[in-house]
């Protein structure tokens, strides 16, 4: 049976594993390639870089962090942040990455991740999706850019304002209270709406070739109190490729209910593996526990 | 020496790697003509079955590939280059392989709740114990990453099977001809293992 997979999130800026949040008070964490290794050993099922390093002429570090770290590490790495050509993929892939994850890019041109999975195979195309809910209804504030330009068929719908769990907080203390709230594809870090419904959009990414989806709900992100069960589990039964539960994570047992009742193939996390609260052993061990499928690396069983 | 196939579907340094970890030396071939005189031979690949059989005929790699086998040395094909050896594939349409083994490459039938491509890491069921398995344990965890999987006609050459809404080939074995559907290069101990199975097979077979 196709274990599910846990994957540990690694910001990596100027060269260096950063800590921080929102990208704010980063904190030197060490160096990506032992971290990577250390992480391998651990029992990681995949690693992701996310390359927070702002500008382009910076390439060239990230390159070489990922060509180092393919040097140790015997699983698959995938990178993300900035990617906006196919010469960007082509280098990264050579440089010895297994997959490269494509945010905003996808969002201002969709035939790129055509073009990109029909050149390097759907195996390697990765699409991030960042929705947030905006509130609409009598009113309430919602920002209409770039509605209009959205084709109808991907346009955001009302959906039910959550009733209950972590979010519905924020939705009942508004007044008026609104009725339905847009599930709204966000860009740039999760500050500009697109107008995109976050379901529509997840199944024209898998039409236009994307393997793989990584959903953060940005709702979630941040918080620690758990993934967006309701986004992921609707993603996820919306497509037919695997979906990657990210943003929220405080604990395994949040990660048992991303892989469970949201259905998600794989759960990422940053900050729960980073400040050594959980090590990627103890996650496996209460996922097992709960009855997840997991991998758990027994390197003894295997005689070298 | 060993010759890792490179027919410009995907990247091979991470086989060249993982053979460089355990000490042993692997070239990255693009001349066809340096198969005849190789100790062994790694024929990888990912990427969509019609564009990877042409690039290896434009690449004028098939020939030399059955002579190789020929001569009874070892041949590993990895993911799509265990795909290849078959018959006919189904790939967006049908295309014909180098048909080394009897049988067909499909996709997996879509069902409710079941992920297409099938990818991440899954167990083996050993079938058969193939001296590529050596060392390595029933229920063992590798690492998958595809949509389609073979179909052989003759289970005979099964070594192998892995379970993803219901049993599928992972694995096979033909006299000197080995193939695995999954990336022992990214399958972290059980793959290395597997590798140095294959670098250690002798090659008057």
């Amino acid at each position: 049976m196709l274990a599910k997979r846990i994957i540990p999130c690694l910001d990596v800026h100027a060269g260096r594993v950063v800590k921080g949040v929102n990208f704010l008070n980063l904190r030197d964490a060490g160096d990506p390639v032992e971290v990577a290794a250390r992480y391998e050993q651990q029992g990681a099922d995949e690693l992701v870089f996310l390359d927070i390093t702002a500008s382009h002429e910076e390439r060239e570090i990230i390159l070489d962090v990922v060509q180092r770290t393919s040097e140790v590490i015997f699983m698959p790495l995938t990178v993300g942040g900035g990617i906006r050509t196919l010469e960007d993929i082509r280098e990264l892939l050579k440089a010895g990455c297994d997959k490269v994850s494509i945010n905003s890019a996808a969002v201002k041109d969709p035939e790129f991740v055509r073009q990109a999975a029909l050149r390097f195979g759907s195996q390697c195309i990765v699409v991030n999706i960042d929705p947030k809910r905006v509130p609409i209804g009598e009113g309430t504030e919602t920002s209409e850019a770039g509605r209009d330009e959205v084709p109808e068929a991907l346009r955001v719908v009302p959906r039910p304002v959550p009733s209950e769990g972590p979010f519905s907080e924020k939705f009942s203390t508004l007044d008026p209270r609104p009725s339905t709230v847009y599930w709204d594809v966000h860009i740039n870090g999760g500050r500009v709406p697109t107008g995109l419904d976050a379901l529509a959009w997840a199944r024209h990414v898998e039409e236009l070739g994307a393997g793989e989806i990584v959903l953060t709900s940005m709702d979630a992100d941040g918080t620690k109190d758990g993934y967006d069960i309701e986004i992921t589990k609707a993603v996820s039964e919306a497509v037919e490729i695997p979906v990657v539960a990210s943003g929220g994570c405080g604990s395994p047992e949040h990660m048992v209910a991303a892989l469970t009742a949201g259905g998600a193939s794989a759960a990422l996390a940053a900050s729960i593996f980073h400040y050594g609260e959980y090590s990627i052993g103890e996650t496996k061990e209460c996922l097992a526990a709960h009855g997840v499928p997991v991998r758990r690396e027994d390197t003894s069983a295997v005689r070298q | 020496m060993i010759q890792i196939i490179d027919y410009g579907m995907g990247n091979l340094r991470s086989v060249q790697k993982a053979l460089e970890k355990l000490g042993r030396q692997a070239e990255i071939c693009t001349d066809p003509r340096r198969i005849a005189g190789a100790e062994r031979v790694i024929l990888p690949g990912v990427g969509a079955f019609r564009d990877a059989i042409t690039q290896l005929r434009s690449h004028g790699f098939i020939d030399p590939i059955r002579d190789f086998l020929d001569t009874g040395r070892p041949f590993l094909g990895i993911c799509l280059g265990l795909q290849l050896l078959f018959d006919v594939g189904y790939e967006d349409g049908e295309y014909e392989g180098l048909g080394l083994v009897p049988g067909s490459v499909v996709r997996f039938d879509s069902a409710p709740g079941l992920k297409i491509p099938h990818m991440g890491w899954n167990a083996l069921q050993i079938e058969r114990r193939t001296p590529l398995l050596e060392g390595i344990p029933e229920g063992a965890y590798v690492y998958f990453v595809h949509s389609y999987h073979v179909v052989p006609e003759d289970d005979s050459v099964v070594a192998t099977r892995t379970d993803h809404g219901g049993p599928f080939v992972s694995m096979i074995a033909q006299g000197n001809l080995y193939a695995t559907q999954f990336h022992p290069e990214k399958s972290q101990s059980v793959g290395l293992k597997l590798l140095e199975n294959f670098a250690k097979l002798p090659i008057n077979a």
